[in-house]
C-alpha cells in the first residue's frame, strides 16, 4: 500500500513540472510578452522594456524558468503585482475561507445526491423519478454565476432571510483562531459568530453544490440501477432475503463505489466553480484572488492559484483511487 | 448473402474488393449497421426527440435571424434612450417587444441575433476541439508506443487541471479579450478530453477480432487506420461532442462574466449579454432572464440529445 502511494505521489510531479512548464511557455509566447498584456492600451515600448527588467523577463527564457522553479520549490511564487505582498501568503489567508465554503458545498452535495439518487432509482420510471431526472439536467444547464444571483437576489435581497454577501456580518467582533469562521466560533465559545458564519454560508453553498449535486444524483441513481439489475442481488432475493437487508447490504454498498469517485472528482472541481460563486457572493477566498488577478492580469498570482488548483486536484483523485483500494477489495494495489 | 465467390459479375472483383467486403461482413455481424440500429431506437426516444427539437429551434432561428429580427444589434433608439436611465430602463413598447438594453437598443432584436452568435462560439469551440482531439486521440491510437506515451503525458497534464481553469488561465494570457480568444480556450479545455477518450476507443478496436480478421488478410495498416478503427471508435466521441457544445457555451458564459468574454457592447451574444446584465439586475431584471433561458434551453437541448445518443449507440442497449 505505502509503496503504491509513494509510487502515484513521484507520478505527480512530471504532471506539475509539465504544467508550470505549459503555464510559463504561453506566458512567453505572447506578442511583447506579459508585460504588454498587463500594461494594455498604455503599453510603450519604454514602458515595456522598464517593466520587464522589474519582472525579470529580460533574461533568456530558460533561465527564467530554472529561476521559477527554484523558487517556487521553497514556496516563492512571487509577489502579486496588485498587493505587492508574497502570492504564498496571499494564497495562506485565502485558503481557509475556499475550504469552508466547499466542504459547506460538498456535504450538501453528498448528503442530498445520495439518498436523492437512491430515491429515483428505487422509484424508477415514476414521475418522482422523471422529476429528480429533470432537475439534474437542469441543474447542470444554468450558469453557476446566474443561480448565484438568482438566490442572492431572492433570498437575501427580497425575502433578506440570509445576508447578501461576505463570510461575516461587519459588527460581529470574531476572534480568529484558524480562519475558519464556524469552527472559530466554536473555539472560542462565541456561538453568535459561529452562528453569524452559517447563515452566511447557506446561499454560496447552494450555489455551489448545485452542479456536483445533480452529477451526484445521476450516477447514484444509474449505479443503483445497475447493480439492482444483477446476479447477486437476483440471487439474494430469491433465497428470501428480506428486502430490506438486500437494499442496504447488497445495493446500496456496490452501488456506491462509483458515486466515490465521482465525488472525488467535483472535489477537484470545486475550486474552478468557486471561482464564480466567490464572484458573486464577494466571499474573500481563493476565487476572489483569482478573479482579481484575471481582471487585473497579475500573473505571479494567477499561476500561483492555478498550479494549487492543479496540485488539489491532482491529490484528491489520487485519494480517491485510494479509497478505492480500500472500499473495494476487487481493486488489488499493486 | 453476399459470398467471396462473385465471379459471375461482368468484371470479377479484384482480390482486394473480395477481402473487403468480407472483413466487412466480419465487421456488421448483426446484419444491420449500428449507426441505423442507433438511428432507429434515437426516434422511438422521447427524450432524443425533446432534444432535438430544442436544438433544431436554435439552428432555425439563428439561420432566420436576421429576417426574424426588426432592428439590428448595435443601433440606440433614440425613443428608447430617451426614457433611459441609470435606475430605469424602458420596457416593452410598440416596435420594442422586449424594450430596451441598458444602452437604448431593442433588446429583442439582440435576443434573437445573438443565437447566432452564440451558435457560433459552441459550435466552433467544439469543432476546434474535436479537430485537434481526435488527431491526437487517433496518432495515439493507431501507432502506439512512445507516440502513444508522449501523447498521453501531455494530455494527462491538460486533463488534471479543472476545465474553468484552465479556460481561465489561457483567455487570461491574452492582452485583448475577443470571442476569438473566448473560442480558443474553450476549445483548448476539451482537447483532451476528446483525444482520451478516441484513443481508448482505438485501443480497444485494436484488440477487437475484426481489425486481427483485417490484419490477418493483409490489408494496409492506413486502411486498417481509416476504415476500421476510426469509424468504429467514433461513437464515444460523437456523443462527447454533442455534450460538449452545452459546456462550451455555458464556459463562455462563465469567462464573459470573469470579464474574459468579448469587449464590444455592440457583440449580441447570451453568455456576454447575461454577464453584462449582471449589473443591472435591480433595475431591470429581464435583461439577465432572457438570455439566461436561452441559455438553460439550449444547453439542456444539446445534453439531452447527447445522453440521448449515448445510450442509442450503447451495444448493450442493442436488440
Amino acid at each position: 500500500m505505502l509503496r503504491f502511494i509513494v509510487r502515484r505521489l513521484i507520478q505527480v510531479v512530471p504532471t506539475l513540472l509539465l504544467l508550470s512548464l505549459l503555464l510559463f511557455a504561453w506566458l512567453r509566447s505572447l506578442p511583447g510578452g506579459p508585460a504588454a498584456a498587463l500594461l494594455g492600451d498604455k503599453a510603450t515600448p519604454e514602458k515595456i522594456a522598464q517593466l520587464n527588467t522589474v519582472l525579470g523577463l529580460d533574461q533568456p527564457v530558460p533561465v527564467q524558468y530554472v529561476r521559477f522553479l527554484g523558487r517556487a520549490v521553497t514556496g516563492d511564487f512571487g509577489n502579486s503585482l496588485i498587493t505587492g505582498e508574497p502570492v504564498t501568503t496571499e494564497i495562506a489567508r485565502a485558503l481557509p475561507a475556499t475550504i469552508e465554503l466547499s466542504i459547506a458545498a460538498l456535504l450538501l452535495a453528498v448528503l442530498l445526491g445520495i439518498p436523492l439518487g437512491y430515491v429515483a432509482a428505487r422509484y424508477r420510471g415514476r414521475p418522482l423519478d422523471t422529476t429528480t431526472v429533470i432537475a439534474t439536467l437542469v441543474g447542470v444547464a444554468v450558469p453557476v454565476f446566474f443561480l448565484g444571483y438568482l438566490l442572492k437576489q431572492f433570498f437575501a435581497v427580497d425575502l433578506g432571510w440570509f445576508p447578501p454577501s461576505g463570510r461575516q456580518a461587519v459588527g460581529i467582533d470574531a476572534t480568529h483562531v484558524t480562519g475558519f469562521a464556524v469552527l472559530d466560533g466554536l473555539l472560542t465559545r462565541e456561538f453568535d459568530a459561529s452562528w453569524d458564519a452559517l447563515v452566511h454560508l447557506v446561499l454560496p453553498a447552494i450555489a455551489l453544490a448545485t452542479i456536483p449535486l445533480a452529477v451526484i444524483v445521476r450516477i447514484t441513481r444509474a449505479s443503483v440501477l445497475d447493480v439492482m439489475g444483477s446476479d447477486f442481488v437476483r440471487t439474494a432475493n430469491s433465497k428470501g432475503l428480506a428486502p430490506r437487508i438486500v437494499r442496504e447490504r447488497h445495493v446500496l454498498r456496490n452501488a456506491l463505489l462509483p458515486v466515490s469517485t465521482t465525488i472525488g472528482l467535483q472535489t477537484g472541481l470545486l475550486l474552478a466553480g468557486a471561482v464564480l460563486t466567490e464572484k458573486v457572493f464577494v466571499w474573500g477566498g481563493l476565487g476572489t484572488l483569482l478573479a482579481q488577478a484575471i481582471e487585473r492580469r497579475d500573473y505571479p498570482r494567477l499561476q500561483a492559484v492555478v498550479l494549487l488548483g492543479a496540485l488539489v486536484y491532482v491529490i484528491v483523485n489520487l485519494l480517491v483511487d485510494l479509497s478505492y483500494a480500500i472500499i473495494d477489495p476487487r481493486v488489488r494495489v499493486r | 448473402m453476399t459470398s467471396p465467390r462473385g465471379s459471375l459479375r461482368p468484371r470479377p472483383p479484384t482480390l482486394l474488393d473480395r477481402r473487403r467486403r468480407r472483413v466487412d461482413e466480419l465487421a456488421e455481424a448483426s446484419g444491420r449497421s449500428l449507426t441505423a440500429d442507433a438511428f432507429q431506437r434515437l426516434r422511438r426516444n422521447p427524450v432524443a426527440i425533446v432534444g432535438a427539437v430544442i436544438v433544431g429551434l436554435f439552428v432555425l432561428v439563428s439561420i432566420l435571424a436576421p429576417w426574424i429580427a426588426p432592428h439590428d444589434a448595435a443601433t440606440a433608439f433614440p425613443e428608447l434612450q430617451r426614457t433611459l436611465r441609470p435606475d430605469s430602463i424602458p420596457g416593452a413598447q410598440p416596435g420594442f417587444p422586449l424594450g430596451s438594453d441598458q444602452n437604448g437598443r431593442d433588446f429583442f432584436s439582440r435576443m434573437i441575433l445573438a443565437s447566432r452568435q452564440t451558435l457560433l462560439v459552441g459550435v466552433f469551440a467544439t469543432l476546434i476541439g474535436l479537430v485537434f482531439g481526435v488527431l491526437i486521440g487517433a496518432l495515439a491510437g493507431a501507432f502506439g508506443g512512445w507516440v502513444d506515451t508522449v501523447l498521453m503525458r501531455v494530455t494527462d497534464v491538460l486533463l488534471s487541471i479543472p476545465s474553468l481553469l484552465l479556460a481561465i488561465s489561457i483567455a487570461a494570457l491574452t492582452a485583448k479579450p475577443s470571442q476569438t480568444t473566448v473560442i480558443i480556450a474553450v476549445a483548448l479545455v476539451s482537447v483532451p478530453v476528446f483525444a482520451r477518450l478516441l484513443r481508448g476507443a482505438m485501443l480497444a478496436q485494436r484488440e477487437s477480432d475484426h481489425v486481427l480478421a483485417a490484419t490477418s488478410l493483409g490489408v494496409k495498416r492506413r486502411a486498417i487506420v481509416l476504415r476500421h478503427m476510426l469509424p468504429n471508435a467514433m461513437g464515444p466521441v460523437i456523443v462527447q461532442a454533442t455534450l460538449t457544445l452545452a459546456t462550451s457555451i455555458l464556459d463562455a458564459a462563465a469567462l464573459s462574466f470573469l470579464g474574459l468574454g468579448d469587449g464590444d457592447p455592440a457583440r449580441a451574444e447570451w453568455g456576454l449579454m447575461l454577464a453584462n446584465a449582471q449589473a443591472y439586475l435591480d433595475v431591470r431584471p429581464a435583461l439577465a432572464f432572457w438570455p439566461a433561458i436561452a441559455i438553460i434551453l439550449v444547453a439542456l437541448g444539446f445534453t439531452l440529445l447527447g445522453e440521448a445518443l449515448r445510450e442509442a449507440l450503447d451495444p448493450k442497449g442493442r436488440r
